[in-house]
């Protein structure tokens, strides 16, 4: 009600960000296996927009890669070598912590991965990766909302959060959910203003040169507090909302299992090999990451992240030196009781005749396959609820074995 | 009648307030008949008319004020007595004291209560600048779900809560609305006329009736009567000092060795009548300004009538006849000041003045001269009808053919989203902060004049990237479950660009989607 034009300003030069969210489940499971000592975190990140998972971690070992990538695809020599994970996959070198964590065997990729959904729109792809039906449309509760009903539920979390975001629809549903985001004035990220800039382009050159002069000044406003770079808004959100939500599942009676998601993956154009626009994301997600095993401390090593998105993109670049929508990509899996320091593949090359569709990488394993793994070998939530009310119609996708130490 | 997108969106836009979401098929109303679809709310003349449960008058208003203040001050009185020292203690006695650390705009708060999703908590006091380590360590956890947990905090003054209820019955109207034409009109004349509730105490409790009292009831009627209703009204007299103003042969003036106070009578010339350059000289000022002396409002002890009531103080009237405009008033108190009011505001210059900027407002910054021209004729020739301008501003061809290169304000842009994302506000809170960050505060323009009315101001850099702030908000609030695709046959269907449908069927998410759709120029122009 108040005037507030003076604090406004100054509070925008402590800019926060949008594009990065955290939503937990409001209780403490009550585990049978509590008298073990255990007591196991998981932390679903689910990466809006498509990850290009060809230039996440690169199968320089196929022979079609280096060239279907041209000039953005990712090579283990040069001024920003990819780091090799084996003889045939690479990891993006903007992934150091990432690489570190595989090294010590907690981390591990699930590659040519893809969820049932196989047409290219990120809406109906968000539904399907997170509500955990076999079909879009099905929005009312998500496929971790459902996995935590079906465990014991012992305390009420309490903690200290500000204010709750939205939750993403992974966790969305009867069970109940608190949830947390940096509070101070967000800002629209890049990717966003970037799409307006462009439609004002074409249809209303006036909104176009008035929304780029404030978009200058904000970078010109925030310059003094941080680097801007690509992908460096997001980045810096990833870390800040990362870190803000493993303190809070560090406490002993803080949330155990959450979702985070960030958005921004969409990279049609420009989308940058070694360093670029991607690189930027990807060294959010890789901080991130480091962010929940430094501040998780000592329950890092009960601790599972899985970090999945809607679809891949097309194994050749654009005419952009960008990518499309796809269909096979990769999934993450990162934390102390990650069985990892592998590559899980079923690799169906990149020759022209193994493409999906003649474009993306062919998905060779289900997500849900990886979902359930996680699910019933680190919190114990058996086969029966799995493909039934967890992944409603899915007992054809087995569990895999052994992703959980 | 043939369907017309093109015109679907001028119904829906230059004169309504957008098309609502749901079910409510405004656009395919809007595309059949657009001029019906705008006229239909004109039908009953009491449509402008705003009552809801705990609305008060402004004298009723002006009672819980001065009990408000006289609490305080008792209560500083036994603060003094306590502690001699410490002057500074009790209730805060300005109902604007509350720091803007303390008040905190929240845009997740405007982007959650426009969106109505489960209602949150509000943000920590002061956390709108803290880092979030440290925000986060005075907060408090809280379930999405549940409803709104109130931290501790100084609970609002009778002043705030005034204030806040009346926004709130104002945003529930104009997101309730029809078509929203008739809001569209209160607004306007509301900001014609307008008042600043950064006054003072006075001024917030009363910024809303003051609104329902001299506004509204005359949108659809004669602008002189506004204009009476306006100037006696005691919000009107207190924002611009004319209950101060005294007859310098007053009784009042001789004793108290004070005199005229310009300020209303120069504004009723220059801002809600004639216009700069409508033909009135210094000397006219100061001349209309001893014509309305005695025009005020009986105060806390009610000797000149009941407390915030109108009254004419013939104590503090300046005798005599007044020449004004040339022409000679005599002295007969009250009907003195009417009578000239009545003349100024069927004066030419007025008809000029209000047509020039009944049009700018409505079709475009630089007004198409042939249709001011016709709104001035019809204003002279109906005496002032506002109806009649109205509906002369319908009628024309140019409302129809003119493209659509205004930009929304700000306060248009937070209720069309509201009315799109089809949920009624419950707490206007949110909604004041977006129209403070945007540089719109509900009643409370920085000057006389106003809040501008053109692009240069509403589509300035820094406003539009904070309106890209807040869209992107609204979209990662309630984006994950609505479909901008659906949104956008209900914004401008067919009417939607090639360019904008394509934006948003291949943003990366659907709260991306949203708020491009909100930032769209087809949301963004009327």
């Amino acid at each position: 009600m108040e005037l507030i034009r003076t604090p406004l300003v100054t509070s925008r030069r402590q800019l926060l960000l949008a594009g990065a969210s955290f939503a937990a489940w409001a209780y403490l499971p009550r585990f049978a296996r509590a008298a073990e000592q255990r007591d196991p975190r998981l932390v679903v990140v689910i990466l809006r927009g498509a990850l290009d998972g060809l230039a996440t971690v690169a199968p320089t070992g196929d022979p079609d890669y280096a060239g279907l990538h041209g000039a953005i695809a990712l090579s283990a020599d040069g001024p920003h070598p990819a780091v090799m994970l084996d003889s045939f996959f690479a990891l993006h070198p903007s992934m150091p912590e990432f690489a570190r964590m595989y090294q010590s065997k907690h981390a591990t990729v699930v590659h040519a991965v893809a969820t049932p959904y196989r047409d290219r729109s990120h809406f109906d792809g968000q539904d399907v990766l997170e509500s955990g039906f076999a079909g879009p449309g099905r929005v009312q509760s998500g496929w971790l909302n459902r996995a935590v009903e079906a465990l014991p539920r012992g305390e009420r979390v309490a903690s200290a959060l500000a204010v709750g975001p939205t939750t993403p629809l992974v966790l969305r549903g009867a069970a109940p959910t608190v949830g947390w985001a940096p509070v101070t004035l967000p800002q629209a990220d890049d990717d966003t203003a970037m799409r307006l800039v462009d439609l004002y382009t074409h249809r209303d050159p006036a909104l176009a040169s008035a929304l780029s002069q404030g978009l200058q000044l904000e970078k010109v406003a925030r310059g003094d507090d941080m680097k801007v770079k690509p992908g460096g808004n997001a980045a810096t959100a990833m870390r800040q909302v990362a870190r803000g939500a493993a303190k809070l599942m560090a406490a002993d009676d803080g949330p155990r299992i959450s979702a985070l998601a960030f958005d921004g993956w969409d990279t049609h154009a420009n989308e940058g090999g070694a360093v670029g626009r991607l690189a930027g994301l990807l060294s959010g997600l890789d901080g991130a990451l480091a962010e929940f095993e430094s501040g998780l401390g000592a329950h890092w090593r009960d601790t599972v992240v899985v970090v999945a998105t809607e679809f891949g993109r097309t194994a050749k670049i654009n005419g952009t030196e960008g990518t499309d929508h796809g269909t096979g990509t990769i999934a993450l899996l990162a934390g102390g009781a990650v069985n990892g320091g592998r590559v899980i593949a079923d690799w169906p090359s990149l020759k022209p005749t193994s493409l999906y569709q003649a474009r993306d990488l062919a998905p060779t394993t289900d997500l849900r396959a990886v979902l359930k793994g996680v699910l019933a070998d680190h919190l114990g939530i058996g086969e029966r609820a799995l493909a039934t009310s967890v992944f409603p119609d899915s007992a054809v996708v087995k569990p895999m074995k052994g992703l959980v130490a | 009648m043939a369907r017309d997108p093109q015109a679907a969106l001028v119904a829906l836009n230059r004169f309504g307030l957008g098309a609502r979401g749901g079910a409510s098929g405004d656009f395919t109303s809007a595309a059949s008949d657009p001029r019906g679809f705008v006229k239909s709310e004109l039908g009953r003349a009491s449509g402008a008319l705003l009552e809801a449960p705990g609305l008060q008058s402004t004298q009723a208003l002006a009672e819980a004020v001065f009990a408000y203040q006289d609490e305080v001050k008792r209560a500083r009185e036994m603060a003094k007595s306590a502690a001699p020292a410490a002057d500074a203690v009790g209730p805060q006695s300005s109902p604007t004291a509350a720091s803007p650390q303390q008040r905190g705009l929240s845009l997740n708060k405007v982007a959650n209560n426009i969106g109505n999703v489960a209602p949150e908590t509000k943000p920590a006091e002061g956390n709108m600048s803290m880092a979030p380590e440290a925000a986060q360590s005075n907060a408090v956890m809280q379930p999405n779900a549940a409803k709104p947990v109130s931290q501790p905090q100084q609970p609002l003054n009778v002043i705030q809560k005034t204030y806040r209820a009346e926004a709130l019955a104002r945003l529930q109207r104009a997101v309730l609305a029809d078509c929203g034409f008739t809001e569209r009109l209160v607004a306007f004349w509301s900001n014609h006329f307008c008042i600043s509730a950064n006054k003072g105490e006075l001024a917030r409790i009363w910024a809303g009736a003051f609104e329902r009292e001299a506004i509204r009831p005359h949108v659809f009627g004669r602008f002189a009567d506004m204009v009476k209703a306006v100037e006696q009204h005691p919000a009107m007299l207190f924002f611009l000092d004319n209950q101060q103003s005294l007859g310098p042969d007053s009784r009042a003036g001789q004793n108290r060795k004070r005199g005229l106070n310009e300020n209303l009578a120069r504004e009723i010339m220059e801002l809600h009548t004639l216009g700069v350059g409508g033909g009135y000289t210094q000397e006219d000022v100061t001349t209309l300004a001893r014509i309305i002396t005695g025009w005020t409002f009986a105060g806390r002890q009610g000797k000149l009538g009941a407390p915030g009531e109108f009254v004419f103080n013939a104590n503090a009237h300046q005798p005599g006849p007044q020449t004004l405009l040339g022409k000679v008033y005599q002295d007969d108190g009250l009907a003195q000041g009417e009578a000239a009011l009545a003349d100024i505001a069927r004066h030419p210059s007025t008809a000029k003045f209000i047509a020039t900027k009944f049009v700018r407002h409505f079709i475009a910054d630089d007004p198409p001269p042939a249709l001011v021209a016709r709104l001035e004729t019809v204003f002279k020739r109906t005496d002032g009808d506002l109806k009649a301008l109205t509906l002369a501003l319908i009628d024309s061809d140019e409302a129809w053919s003119a493209p659509l290169t205004k930009m929304r304000n700000p306060y248009e842009f937070v209720v069309a989203s509201g009315r799109l994302l089809a949920r009624v506000p419950e707490d206007p809170g949110p909604y004041l902060g977006a129209l403070n960050a945007l540089g719109q505060p509900l009643w409370t323009p920085a000057g006389p004049n106003g809040f501008p009315d053109t692009n240069a101001a509403w589509a300035a850099p820094e406003g539009l990237k904070l309106r890209l702030d807040i869209a992107a908000q609204l979209g990662s609030k309630v984006g994950n479950t609505i479909d901008a695709r659906e949104l956008l046959e209900l914004v401008a269907a067919d009417a939607a660009s090639g360019e904008t449908r394509r934006t948003i069927e291949r943003a990366e998410s659907r709260q991306q989607a949203l708020a491009l759709l909100l930032m769209s120029p087809e949301f963004q122009r009327r």
